[in-house]
């Protein structure tokens, strides 16, 4: 520890710690652009010159290490006077159009002319203007005249994007930020970069000039999307959504938010938002009220239940829902006496649902999983289904942590790693087989799988060293893990590989809401917090076998569902769809007939419980749009109209303290499975690798439109192996005939040659791919 | 894009460094790439570096293509500009200023018939200004395509090497 002194106030600071820091620790504020706590140092600003006793001149506070006994005076007047000059000079060629700029109110770089600067410069001659750069639909850098070249930008698309894609082209006076040429900012967390920049050159895109900073009310929430439930500041004026920033969480977000938290809230402003209730008779859609709506609900549900019985009702659910939500649909569906319901409408696998011991979840903390020294991602697309989980394990390996990846898919991850292995999807259990297997060897143990046949090549050794040399370890299972079919030997083969290395293992939660919805038991087999239910149909065979009434909550069956071309037919067949929905998308007015606007995360209270298992609550941020109403009190009337008892709660807190009361969330967890039969040898066949889009994923970032022009909303092509190509006589670069079931689609074939022989990389919950069926199943493909 | 002797020369730089710091041979990759360019190139265009070629060399070395055009941009003699068969680099800093600097380039200037900055109809010439070259006591100084260096460019020593050139 070092000893040293701030304005006087001594304090006590760790080797190796800066003046920056220092001051931070005991809340002194010294000004600055360049620094960021997250970011290296750059110290190109200068605007933290502080006085150092025994030092000739000011020292850049952000660079300077503090040695013990320093004297530091941040408000000498030695200490002013660098500081005044500094500002002098960096504004030099700013143009000072504070009055028509996005930033004004909250620009750094005005608050420290304010504070630090003088009233007036004695600069007169020209300044130097800097044309604008297209960056993309997310971020404006329309004004770069305007740019302090303080490089946070560039450091954040390096440091923490993980591929620099802006830099300080030229020298000097002619020094300018720009993306590479022609390119523009494609990172799925691009939009951090409008909050570091300090001044108004880089602003928010779908924001610019719709408001003024201060008329903005700010309300915290959560990210309603991926499962690892960033924290929002959302901000709200006139009842609108007008913007949405990060809420700092060191252990969840830390400072950033990946652009669809940031960018989705356009689709809660979307005009297909639903805003009266609707029902169809004669195949026309009228607008009607509650009343009228709620009791066509009641008189569906029990006209199904007199005619086919009570099994012939499914109810879908959504993981973006609250947890209050799938509670109370979980709970409403059981007290009628329906026993089909699941939230996991993506899933293909449920044949370890009578193993399971407990709620799925990650299996640690998420700062557990960020410290582990050897971590194995397993069937994760990771930059599109948790953008910023990724960048933090990019930070993980920075940290010094081994990173291996089992994937279907050689997308770069913007990162060093230790190893891969990238087998199709049918290879996949033999794939985590071949681990465990070298792992079983390493120890010298035993397991009880049989693992005779399974041949273990050189990244599964490398991956199965990895885990068992590191003193902590985790194995993970992302979306395509989740999705595929064979789900629940994957996980099955990582809890074995964890029960010898000691890894923690879990899933990588798909949706803001996946772990709520295990909790609260929106499953087939088990209900709030593993209480025994009476068994009913899971998400796939409610499809398979088609209900004669569905009851969708939140949720776009055709966008949602493992096998769209499945899910929309039983929707067609069946004699009423009832479904409570913020939007009015065009698959819901073709197969629904009844529609209940409810609230979107934004218009109600509620809460998500994030993948390493924390619930975290909110509160609406705006009134509900039109009579759009909360989901928890339209399953409440229509509980009470059903004539059912337990539906009394008078909002959303009460819902949930009556959740709580159930069971501890802390309790609630485990992966491990019973018993679970192995079968790891590797099937043949062409397969379709279907993943979900990274702007597909719920129904509010489909309608964003500015996320919906991004490099990753382009519409989807198939992309195969250039051998696969030629042997199947399909050219690329042109339109191939994709077949699965009675589905075929006409698009661009691409040669891709990451991926594995015998795939189709072609990406679900498009509209363009949802005549097609399964996610990993087998597909055709042929010229045409 | 680039010849095999090229590229065999860039692999030659970048053994110079250790394996995962490729990016450190990006000055010398570039400066590679810009000779070929300038020996090979027919037109004033072809004999600068432009983005395909920064990007083909990013790629190369593996590093983002922005973070070479950093570098290419930041230094002058990376010719990001379309130049002559012999660009020619007067120096005028304050000691060659002294010693007839500024009068060499004004007399290559009117020979050549172009002003500083600019290249001949023909394609042939570059006229530029450059910073001390370090050889303040050779002044007056000039680089003939960044690698050669002439000293004591009095009207006529000029006159000789732009016959030479010619
Ligand atoms: S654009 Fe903004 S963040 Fe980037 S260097 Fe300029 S001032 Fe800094
Ligand atoms: S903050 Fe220290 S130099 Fe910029
Ligand atoms: S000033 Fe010309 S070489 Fe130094």
């Amino acid at each position: 520890m070092l000893e040293i002194e701030i304005d006087g106030k001594k304090l006590t600071v760790p080797q190796g710690s800066t003046v920056m820091d220092a001051a931070h620790s005991v809340g002194t504020y010294i000004p600055h652009f360049c620094y960021h706590k997250k970011l290296s140092i750059a110290a190109n600003c200068r605007m933290c010159l502080v006085e150092v006793e025994k030092a000739p001149k000011p020292l850049p506070a952000c660079a300077t290490p503090v040695t013990d006994g320093m004297k530091v005076h941040t408000h000498s007047d030695m200490a002013k006077k660098a500081q005044a000059g500094v500002m002098e000079f960096l504004l030099i060629n700013h143009p000072l159009d504070c009055p028509i700029c996005d930033q004004g109110g909250e620009c750094q770089l005005q608050d420290l002319a304010v504070g630090y600067g003088n009233s007036s410069s004695r600069y007169q001659e020209e300044k130097r203007s800097v044309v604008g750069k297209d960056m993309g639909p997310l971020v404006s850098a329309e004004e770069m005249s305007r740019c302090i070249h303080c490089t946070r930008c560039v450091r954040f698309t390096e440091e923490i994007g993980g591929f620099q894609e802006i830099g300080m082209a030229n020298r000097s006076e002619f020094s300018e930020i720009m993306p590479y040429l022609g390119k523009t900012v494609n990172s799925e967390i691009s939009g951090n970069v409008i909050d570091l920049c300090p001044v108004g050159a880089l602003t928010s895109k779908p924001f610019r000039y719709s408001t003024r900073a201060w008329e903005l009310s700010r309300r915290k929430s959560v990210s309603p999307h991926d499962g690892l439930g960033s924290n929002l500041v959302v901000q709200v004026k006139s009842n609108e959504v007008m913007r949405v920033l990060p809420l700092e969480n060191e252990a969840i977000n830390e400072c950033w938010i990946a652009d669809r938290d940031r960018f989705s809230y356009e689709g809660l402003n979307s005009a297909e938002r639903l805003q009266k209730p609707m029902i169809k008779f004669d195949g026309k859609w009228h607008e009607t009220d509650w009343e009228t709506a709620l009791a066509y609900v009641v008189k569906g549900l029990n006209g199904v239940s007199a005619d086919h019985g009570k099994d012939a009702i499914g109810f879908l659910t959504s993981p973006h829902s609250t947890t209050e939500e799938l509670y109370l649909a979980q709970k409403l569906a059981r007290a009628f006496g329906v026993n089909n319901i699941d939230y996991r409408l993506r899933r293909s696998d449920f044949s370890a649902d009578a193993a399971q011991q407990g709620a799925q979840w990650l299996g640690s903390s998420i700062a557990e999983l960020t410290a582990a020294k050897s971590i194995l991602v397993v069937g994760s697309t990771q930059r599109k289904e948790q953008p910023l989980l990724a960048s933090h394990l990019r930070q993980a390996v920075k940290k010094g942590s081994a990173l291996n990846v089992i994937h279907v898919a050689g997308d770069t991850l913007l990162t060093a790693v230790n190893a891969k292995l990238i087998v199709s999807p049918l290879a996949l259990v033999n794939a985590l087989a071949q681990v465990l297997k070298a792992v079983v060897e390493i120890k010298s143990a035993q397991t009880a799988v049989d693992l005779a046949a399974v041949v273990v090549g050189a990244e599964a050794q490398a991956i199965a060293a990895s885990l068992t040399g590191a003193e902590s370890a985790a194995i993970v299972l992302g979306n395509v893990a989740q999705h595929h079919p064979a789900f629940a030997q994957l996980l099955k083969l990582a809890q074995e590989i964890s029960a010898l290395t000691g890894a923690r293992f879990g899933l990588l939660a798909e949706a803001a809401n996946s772990t709520g919805a295990e909790l609260v038991g929106a499953l087939p087999h088990r209900a709030a917090f593993g209480a025994a239910a009476t068994a009913g149909l899971n998400a796939a065979a409610m499809i398979a076998a088609p209900r004669k009434a569905y009851f969708l909550l939140n949720t776009e069956v055709e966008f949602d569902s493992y096998n769209p071309q499945a899910a929309v037919a039983a929707m067609k067949q069946a004699a009423t769809v009832i479904a409570l929905t913020a939007y009015k998308g065009a698959g819901l007015l073709d197969y629904a007939d009844v529609l209940l606007p409810i609230a979107p995360f934004s218009e109600t209270a509620g809460s998500f419980v994030n993948m390493e298992g924390k619930l975290q609550s909110f509160n609406g941020v705006v009134r509900p749009l039109g009579e759009t109403r909360p989901a928890w009190k339209v399953l409440r009337v229509l509980g009470n109209m059903l004539g059912l008892t337990g539906f009394e709660q008078n909002s959303a807190e009460e819902v949930r303290a009556e959740l709580l009361a159930k069971g501890s969330i802390e309790s609630a967890f485990n992966n491990a499975l019973g018993d679970v039969a192995i079968n790891a040898a590797v099937t043949t066949g062409l397969v379709r690798i279907g993943e979900v889009p990274l702007y597909q994923a719920d129904a509010i970032c489909r309608r964003a439109q500015s996320l919906q022009q991004t490099a990753d909303a382009t519409a989807p092509v198939a992309r195969a192996h250039s051998s696969l190509l030629a042997r199947l006589n399909v050219a690329a670069g042109k339109e191939g005939l994709l077949r699965q079931g009675s589905g075929e689609l006409k698009v661009l074939v691409e040669a891709d040659d990451s991926l594995p022989a015998d795939t189709v990389r072609l990406a679900t919950a498009h509209p363009l791919t949802v005549g097609l069926g399964g996610m990993f199943d087998s597909i055709e493909l042929t010229q045409g | 894009m680039l010849s095999a002797q090229s590229l065999a020369a860039i692999d030659r730089e970048v053994a110079k460094y250790p394996a995962d710091q490729k990016r450190s041979a990006v000055m010398g990759a570039l400066r590679i790439a810009l000779v070929e360019r300038r020996e090979a190139g027919k037109t004033p265009e072809e004999r600068c570096l432009n983005t395909e070629v920064i990007e083909f060399v990013a790629n190369y070395l593996q590093i983002p293509p922005v973070a070479a055009y950093e570098v290419a941009t930041f230094y002058n003699m990376y010719d990001m500009k379309p130049v002559g068969q012999y660009k020619i680099t007067v120096c005028t800093n304050l000691p060659c200023a002294l010693s007839g600097g500024v009068n060499a380039a004004e007399y290559i200037s009117k020979k050549l018939g172009i002003a500083i900055g600019e290249t001949s109809a023909d394609g042939k010439y570059t006229l530029l200004e450059g910073e001390c070259m370090g050889a303040c006591g050779d002044a007056p100084v000039l680089l003939v395509n960044n690698h050669k260096m002439c000293s004591f460019m009095t009207p006529e020593a000029i006159d000789k090497k732009l016959a030479e050139l010619n």
